[in-house]
């Protein structure tokens, strides 16, 4: 396993796409968590409102805002490369050539996984060191003063925000370990969660009451959850998230949809012929 | 199964998808250690998927198989197995050398082994470049280079020359040549019947999803014969018959078909000649794989049969 995990992770640092898709998600956290935000409190004119933007921008809100848009955007890009390090594999027909190889299928897929997990770690870490300096930033240039979320906070909101993005990048490797590519995949993913998740919660929902129920444990929902549990309680309106369970359920069903993720793609690769 | 000296042994091996198609039909496949076997058969005969099996990429709907002694697959014989399964499927994001350190990996074998496998198929020079850039016959050549990392005791190509021009399919022809020279065991898929009759010791033809035929490829010609032309004809079919028995000798074109050693060609031409028959042409006649072949398959083609 070691050796294929060692295949794996030459092969995602030598893809141009797996850069891409880890610089995204740091861009736009940087872009709508700080520059946005400390853009718009230099214009606001309403001093009370300008107060709020620039301590929601302070160190002391450092998880909220690096793992706010995970739920959502981050969980569409992690997916993204989820199905593209597995469903490649089908398009370009290499899976057959590492199985072919000595490994054994579970050890390529266990590979696989923990590569993506060390990926997904990365780009969490990235993700609260970038939002840590631009936090920085701000108070020094405001003269506000520097309070950090405590370690323990700190190992909480690492832990969740991995847990949220790989749950998602585990829903994209199952889809393509199901449909044995790539577009298919993706396209599905996607919509689930730009669309499908957000028409049961703002349409369904209302309406009807299993659907009301239903939300309850969808992924996306207990993701955006998750992250409102690791706020301070405030009116949160970052697309995404919500506080329809409370934090402990939402981390609970997370880790069921990738024990779930895990054991559906496993079985599709383990069973299935590889043409 | 890896018993005196059988690397590759199927019983019955059949693959069926659905209640129609029958890919792979009851093969029963014998690879001896050392030899360079021929997996002859048209283009959708069953080969690669009887290559897939082997390899453990898919399973057999029944029958079994086993290689270097294992089940399709084991991780143990995987180490000593080097395989090119159809065509070659590499990262065309990674370079050649790239390529190779993954499979290295996977394959757990150290990296110095990278360096002489591009020098065995003369790809060092291009090895840094992307796999993407590479003409079709530098991807079959990474593609054998890839199979030699592991130095294997077994090395399962599947139809190599597949594309290549001819300058290309005479070099990758020599270079399965020269691996198979050693104790290395070479298990060869192809429909191109020169390039099998060239290379392999022993042919398995596979037409239809069925093993049709198992042996040398002397033996598959038919046995040695001689071609007699004289005249006068009748008088020559006696004379020949009372030497070789009638059951040995038929007319063919107005010409003497006799299933006779070719080294008793000068003893019939003496006898012939001593009844004062006048032979105008005595010469050792082969079928070529070919015509076995098409006799085999009842199919109509020249050289390539797909």
């Amino acid at each position: 396993m070691l050796a294929s995990f060692s295949a794996e992770m030459l092969k995602l640092y030598k893809r141009p796409a797996t850069w891409i898709l880890i610089t995204i998600p740091l861009v736009l956290n940087q872009v709508f968590s700080y520059l946005v935000p400390y853009t718009s409190y230099l214009r606001a004119e309403n001093e009370g409102v300008a107060e709020r933007i620039l301590t929601n921008r302070l160190p002391e809100d450092l998880i909220l805002n690096s793992i706010g848009g995970f739920p959502m955007f981050g969980g569409a890009i992690l997916l993204t490369l989820g199905a593209l390090s597995v469903g490649s594999e089908y398009g370009w027909g290499t899976l057959k050539t590492a199985l072919a190889q000595r490994p054994g299928r579970l050890s390529v897929y266990a590979g696989k996984l923990i590569a993506l997990g060390v990926v997904v770690l990365a780009i969490v870490l990235a993700t609260f060191a970038l939002g840590a300096l631009s936090s920085s930033a701000i108070a020094l240039s405001q003269s506000e003063a520097r309070e950090w979320p405590s370690l323990a906070d700190l190992t909480v909101g690492l832990a969740s925000g991995w847990l949220i993005l790989m749950t998602w990048c585990l829903f994209g490797v199952m889809l393509a370990f199901v449909f044995r590519g790539t577009a298919l995949p993706i396209g599905l993913g996607v919509v689930w969660i730009m669309g499908i998740e957000n028409l049961i919660v703002n349409v369904a929902a209302p309406l009807l009451d299993f659907a009301d129920e239903l939300q309850k444990g969808l992924p996306e929902v207990n993701a955006g959850s998750l992250v409102s549990a690791l706020g301070r309680g405030e009116e949160i309106t970052t697309p995404g998230l919500n506080t329809l369970v409370d934090g402990t359920q939402a981390a609970l069903v997370l880790v069921a949809y990738t024990i779930a993720f895990v054991l559906i793609a496993g079985f599709a690769l383990q069973r299935r012929d590889v043409a | 199964m890896d018993r005196g000296g059988t690397l590759v042994e199927t019983r019955d091996l059949t693959k069926r998808y659905g209640p129609r198609t029958m890919a792979v039909d009851r093969a029963n496949l014998t690879v001896r250690r050392g030899e360079v076997y021929g997996f002859l058969g048209p283009n959708g005969a069953g080969k690669t998927t009887t290559l897939r099996m082997l390899l453990g990429l898919i399973r057999p709907t029944s029958g079994t198989a086993s290689v270097l002694g294992r089940p399709p697959g084991d991780p143990k014989s995987l180490s000593r197995v080097g395989a090119l399964v159809e065509s070659p499927a590499f990262y065309p994001y990674l370079s050649g050398r790239d390529n190779l350190r993954v499979i290295a990996r996977y394959a757990g074998v150290p990296k110095e082994r990278i360096e002489a496998a591009l020098e065995q198929v003369d790809l060092k020079d291009r090895a840094r470049h992307k796999f993407a850039t590479y003409s079709l016959g530098m991807k079959q050549r990474l593609g054998v280079a890839a199979t030699l990392l592991k130095d294997p005791e077994l090395l399962i190509l599947d139809e190599p020359t597949n594309g290549l021009d001819p300058a290309g399919m005479a070099d990758m022809r020599d270079l399965i040549r020269s691996l198979g020279s050693g104790e290395r065991t070479v298990l060869l898929s192809s429909h191109l019947l020169g390039e099998v009759e060239q290379i392999c010791d022993r042919v398995g033809v596979i037409s239809k999803g069925r093993l049709i035929a198992e042996s040398t490829v002397e033996e598959l010609r038919g046995g040695a014969a001689l071609l007699v032309a004289a005249r006068p004809l009748d008088r020559a079919r006696e004379r020949v018959e009372r030497l070789l028995g009638a059951g040995r000798v038929q007319t063919v074109d107005g010409t003497l078909w006799l299933d006779a050693d070719p080294a008793t060609a000068g003893r019939i031409n003496r006898e012939l000649v001593g009844a004062n028959v006048e032979v105008t042409e005595l010469r050792p006649m082969e079928r070529t794989l070919e015509e076995v072949f098409l006799e085999m398959t009842n199919q109509k083609g020249e050289g390539n049969v797909g």
